[in-house]
């Protein structure tokens, strides 16, 4: 609790030392970190606590960001209105897909959420009116009052900041509540869970849609990020780095969502932003493939780190 | 207590059990017994309800219990411990046994309160593993108990349930004779409590437990008496008993 503290009180201090050595334009690459930082979180809920291995957790990340972009350019821009729906249409989405998808299990769950996921990002695309391929631009932030705009780099990136707090806040009282007891026990041995009499399905369906509406607030904070929504929010490839990220921050544990995302983001825009001189002189355009370095990164910290970076620092503290 | 009548169960071709009627009467100790491969497993899995039936019904205490899943049966009060320990091993041993004292008391979507606060259920799950002679290895974690510990833990974890029909799949598999020993003690133990259909393969413990012994072989039924009259029973000698009881 006290090292989480800490990790606040620095990350709040953050925009202020960005004003002063005027780097402003990290706080909105912090602010977006940490939008991330709460769908990975999401997703760690049913991957790592779950053992639900989802391969589809974009289509409730874009469907959120969709529902407050679509109510945006319809007219309705209140944060108040909007952002709950964004999180009841996720929620929604992910009791449908759920309760379909968890009949199945191991790689059959995989391949099936994502085809869920990728006939959302289909239909979104087919959406001439809304943007269709090119996606979807807004008139501005969501409104929190009649003339009150979440306009402005600082009051949008404390929000964010709270969110996340509270949603990691949330996410430990879960995780060691009953409910929370009855998850890990199923990702343990799901047999034997049932057997002991807990009906298995509705708890998995349950954590399925918990996951599915705080990726539906994260979707509608990304859409309000830049204004703008894009049907790649909703594509597997998506899916795939919040699953990365989890991977890399640690499967199942509290900070694992936060530090992958933090880690993954971070190393791209660092790639893309600093040219290395003896990289450049061997691979003038290496830059253009970051996509390549970053997986070379990954693989480095992965190996080091089987049990992601979070593993590091547990390890450390038993040691 | 439990009445199966003409339960059945193919896999493709090969028939796991074959019309089977038995009846577990309240109180009793009631094992059933048979080669390998007849169909107990198999049988086990059709009453605790995890493998669906083509054929028959279940009653449990006079209700059609058929068509409910395992964990409904379970809070009608029928559980199940499995020949292949199956416990939750990354958990403690009073985490294990907790958690079974939870499933049947008070709901369990419950999100916001700590369940490490729940006295109750740590208290009684502490009860359980005195009973089942874990009481010294509570904060153990259950993947590094004894192979004859993790085996009370399994019987243990269906105990916690407060069943009124035990189901055991072959709760000495694997066990050395002192270990079998203190399994049968704890079987004497709970039987005034519980009733209890046991399959086993040790026949020393069969006829030391048993009130009553039906005989499965490839899948049917051939004979259910008291242990005297399966040990008579000239059918069963030629099936199954005949080496260990001239033995």
């Amino acid at each position: 609790m006290k090292r989480a503290i800490a990790v606040f009180v620095l990350l709040a201090l953050f925009p202020l030392a960005m004003q002063a050595v005027d780097g402003m334009f990290y706080v909105s690459l912090a602010s977006r970190i940490l939008i991330y930082a709460i769908a990975a979180t999401s997703l760690n809920l049913v991957l790592g606590y779950g053992g639900m291995v989802s391969f589809g957790h974009a289509a409730f990340f874009g469907a959120g960001a969709f529902v407050v972009g679509i109510l945006a350019v319809e007219g309705v821009r209140s944060a108040w209105i909007a952002w709950p729906a964004a999180i009841a249409v996720a929620a929604l989405a992910a009791l449908v897909i759920g309760a379909m998808s968890l009949r199945t299990r191991g790689v059959y769950f995989i391949m099936i959420t994502l085809a869920f996921a990728q006939m959302i990002y289909y239909i979104f695309v087919s959406l001439k009116s809304y943007g269709g391929d090119d996606g979807l631009s807004m008139p501005g932030r969501s409104t929190v009052a009649a003339d009150v705009t979440l306009s402005g780099d600082f009051l949008w990136y404390y929000l964010v900041l709270a969110l996340l707090a509270l949603v990691l806040y949330a996410l430990h009282r879960l995780v060691h509540s009953r409910f929370g007891r009855v998850i890990d026990a199923i990702r343990e041995n799901e047999a034997r869970a049932e057997a002991i009499g807990f009906p298995v399905y509705r708890y998995k369906l349950l954590c399925f849609v918990i996951a599915g509406a705080i990726a539906g607030l994260a979707g509608a904070l990304i859409a309000n990020q830049s204004s703008y929504v894009s049907p790649s929010l909703l594509h597997w490839i998506q899916s795939g780095t919040l699953m990365i990220m989890v991977i890399l921050g640690g499967v199942g544990t509290l900070w694992g969502g936060v530090i992958g995302a933090a880690v993954l983001l971070g190393l791209e825009h660092l790639i893309a932003d600093y040219r290395i001189g003896w990289l450049a002189s061997l691979a003038p355009n290496y830059q253009d493939h970051a996509g390549l370095a970053v997986g070379a990164v990954l693989l480095i910290i992965v190996m080091l780190a089987p049990e992601g970076i979070a593993g590091l620092f547990r390890r450390r503290r038993h040691a | 207590m439990l009445e199966l009548r003409g339960i059945s169960k193919r896999f493709g071709g090969v028939v796991a059990t074959d019309d089977v009627t038995l009846e577990v009467t309240k109180g009793e100790v009631h094992a059933l017994i048979g080669p390998n491969g007849a169909g107990k497993t198999t049988l086990i899995a059709q009453i605790s309800g995890v493998l669906p039936i083509d054929a028959g019904r279940i009653l449990f205490n006079g209700v059609d219990v058929t068509q409910l899943r395992t964990h409904a049966r379970v809070a009608a009060g029928l559980a199940r411990s499995y020949q292949i320990t199956s416990i939750f091993r990354r958990f403690t041993v009073l985490d294990n046994l907790a958690l079974a004292v939870q499933a049947r008391s008070g709901s369990s979507f419950s999100f916001w309160r700590p369940v490490s606060a729940e006295r109750a259920l740590y208290d009684e799950a502490a009860l359980i593993a005195n009973e089942i002679g874990l009481g010294e290895r509570l904060d153990v974690v259950s993947s590094s108990l004894a192979h004859g510990e993790q085996r009370a833990l399994e019987v243990g974890l269906a105990l916690a349930t407060r069943p009124q029909l035990l189901l055991l799949d072959e709760p000495m598999a694997g066990m050395g004779p002192q270990e079998s020993q203190a399994m049968i003690a704890l079987i004497e133990k709970m039987r005034s409590r519980v009733t209890v259909l046991l399959v086993e393969h040790d026949m020393d413990a069969v006829f030391r437990l048993a009130s009553r012994i039906s005989v499965l072989v490839n899948g049917r039924l051939i004979a259910t008496g008291a242990p005297a009259q399966i040990r008579a029973d000239a059918e069963v000698r030629k099936a199954y008993l005949g080496e260990e009881i001239a033995a």
